[in-house]
């Protein structure tokens, strides 16, 4: 009986969490659109999201690609076919490393710094500073970061991609002997734009959108609850 | 709700108020209000829930019973929108200041009137100049809130509380902690900007000697009750034991110097 | 504290290489730039077996690609698999022109091989490639070699 008691309170407060994410979330689209007639909040967010993160992406993007590179070409010159290690460095990069490596950077950037900044600012009371000057706190400290992370994640995990392909061509190419011509072509006869680039993207801030809402969700319950 | 709520006389009507922060009671029924124009003291030892008035004035938290009524406005029963529009009438100076750490001076006294109005940024700048000029602080406008001290960041939070010209000014221990010359700084100013600017003011605090020197009006609260009130005479010949040992600092009186406990002897050898 | 000048400069720097990897991801890695700017014509075969053969898989000459499959469909009449080509118009084919299908490697993916003939007349658009070879199947090859090696 128990047991079953147990089973329905935690079916019943997961669903409950559910939906003031849902919520969350919404009120943070609503007051996303609050930031941007104040760009200098987006442009501060921008900078330590994006350029912050960009020297990380690229060094990790290229080490992938590399290693992508040189793993591929072994597996694939078994059967003879490395002339195909264009197209799987850069399908692997583009569909599924990119968009999750940038969002796991991301998430890990922001997520901790937005976890400091609200513990500080809570300390410092200047949460409650704010409301008490009728700003709406998120408006102001999560609605930012969340529009930049939507605009740099899709650009993040373009860069990581780029540089990961590159990567792998200087490997392939320009040390294992992969043939220049044939590693570009085998890459553009395998990838579809619509299908891979354009998904890659979509899937990046589709995570751009789960990532962050998930941390910041947390962040935010956790000053909820500071909060008395 | 608010029965016969003197507008005219009175800002802030608190009526039959509880509130309780798990099984601790901080205000057990209390009913106070606080006259229009004046300023009134809130005072009491660490602990007796000054800071939560406040905070149950400005709509922070909610009561468990009663109401808080602020310029005829039951605080509790506003939606969102309407409690930030009664917000903007009314300022709070925090204990730390709470200025937002990334904003520079100007900007942290510019952050209200760019939020709440559509001035142009010429008139901004002029506005924000005029208030720090009051808080004297004018000549530090570039400074970050990491460069000031102390007192000079109550300054600032006070220059940023008077920036929309709101009806009250709440002030939440604006004297802990500052040294002397701050001290009367604060004390010269909040004093003031009351008289010129004519806004009610509403001190919490423990320092019983600067608060009683610029108080109209007098609350002193010991165990969610109200222990005393009156102006500051009254307060200082007052017959209550409790407010004589507040404001005289005795260390023993009705507030006991020992935590309630069990018998010391037997405590000592029950091992 | 950075100033607002080179952070908002900086700022438009990432957004420029992000924008510009995002382009390097559209037209060198995907097949966008590919065909897409360059006309082409359709040029039909016909053939008992089309195999592993897809769309969008290479068509070449002499190892060269000039187009791609852009629809494999199936004669309802004949029974027979019928590929519609996109080739580039730079590239123009005699009439006797054959079609088969190969494999890259041994494993690789299905490619047309065409193989010009020695007709002064060129292959119209919407032509049709009579002389074809199908695809090998692998297993109808190691079935075939099995059945004559029993035979024996």
């Amino acid at each position: 009986m128990l047991f079953f008691q147990n089973l329905g309170n935690i079916t019943l407060s997961n669903f409950a969490k559910l939906g003031r994410s849902s919520f969350f979330l919404m009120h943070t689209l609503t007051a996303s659109i609050t930031v941007l007639p104040r760009p200098r909040l987006l442009t501060k967010q921008l900078y330590s999201i994006g350029v912050l993160s960009f020297l990380i992406i690229t060094i990790s993007g290229l080490f992938v690609g590399m290693v992508l590179g040189l793993q591929g070409y072994y597996i694939l010159s078994d059967f003879g076919a490395e002339e195909s290690l264009g197209m799987m460095v850069a399908a692997s990069l583009v569909r599924e490393l990119g968009p999750v490596v940038a969002a796991l950077l991301f998430a890990g950037r922001a997520g901790s710094a937005l976890t400091a900044e609200i513990g500080l600012m809570k300390a410092t009371e200047q949460l409650s500073g704010m409301e008490m000057m009728a700003i709406d706190p998120l408006k102001r400290i999560i609605a930012p970061r969340f529009l930049a992370g939507l605009i740099s994640m899709p650009l993040l995990a373009a860069l990581f991609s780029s540089v990961g392909v590159m990567g792998g061509h200087m490997v392939g190419v320009g040390m294992l002997g992969v043939d220049d011509g044939a590693y570009w072509s085998q890459m553009q006869a395998g990838l579809d734009f619509q299908k891979d680039i354009v998904n890659g993207i979509i899937k990046s801030i589709v995570l751009a959108l789960l990532f962050p809402g998930l941390l910041f969700l947390k962040a935010m319950m956790r000053f909820l609850l500071l909060k008395e | 709700m608010g029965n016969s709520v003197d507008s005219a006389t009175e800002i802030v009507s608190i009526q039959n108020l509880s509130f309780s922060r798990g099984d601790r009671k901080i205000f057990n029924n209390i009913s106070l209000s606080i006259p229009r124009g004046k300023i009134t003291a809130i005072m009491g030892p660490s602990g007796t829930g000054k800071t939560t008035l406040l905070k149950l004035i400005g709509g922070q938290l909610y009561p468990d019973q009663g109401s808080v009524t602020v310029d005829t406005k039951n605080v509790h029963q506003l939606n969102r929108a309407d409690l930030y529009t009664l917000r903007k009438r009314m300022g709070m100076l925090f204990q730390s200041g709470a200025l937002l750490t990334d904003l520079s001076v100007f900007d942290n006294v510019a952050l209200p009137l760019r939020e709440h109005t559509s001035l142009t940024e010429s008139m901004i700048r002029s506005l924000v100049l005029i208030k720090l000029q009051a808080v004297g602080l004018r000549g530090a406008r570039d400074l970050m809130p990491n460069e000031l001290s102390g007192g000079m960041a109550r300054r600032v939070a006070l220059a940023r509380a008077i920036a929309l010209d709101p009806m009250m000014i709440m002030y939440d221990e604006p004297f802990t902690g500052q040294d002397p010359i701050s001290l009367g700084t604060l004390v010269k100013l909040i004093k003031e900007m009351n008289k010129t600017l004519g806004h009610t003011s509403i001190i919490v605090s423990h320092d019983v000697e600067e608060t009683i020197g610029i108080a109209d009006y007098i609350y002193v609260l010991s165990d969610g009750k109200i222990a005393g009130q009156g102006n500051p005479e009254q307060i200082r010949n007052s017959d209550s034991e409790w407010v004589q040992q507040f404001m005289n600092g005795y260390a023993d009186g009705p507030v006991h110097f020992h935590y309630p406990a069990a018998n010391y002897n037997k405590d000592l050898f029950e091992i | 504290m950075q100033n607002t000048k080179t952070q908002e400069t900086l700022v438009g720097l990432f957004v420029a290489c992000g924008i510009a990897a995002l382009f390097f991801m559209a037209m060198q890695i995907s097949n966008l730039s590919a065909f897409s700017n360059h006309s082409s014509y359709k040029i039909l075969a016909h053939f008992d077996n089309s195999g592993g053969l897809k769309v969008k898989s290479p068509v070449s000459v002499a190892g060269v690609r000039i187009g791609r499959v852009s629809n494999i469909s199936i004669d309802t009449t004949t029974y027979e698999s019928v590929v519609e080509m996109q080739i580039d118009s730079k590239y123009s084919l005699p009439d006797d022109t054959s079609a088969s299908i190969f494999t890259a490697g041994l494993l690789g993916e299905q490619y047309i091989s065409l193989e010009p003939g020695g007709s002064e007349t060129p292959l119209p658009a919407n032509g049709v490639i009579d002389i074809t070879q199908s695809a090998i199947v692998l297993e109808q090859v190691i079935g075939q070699f099995l059945f004559d090696k029993a035979a024996e």
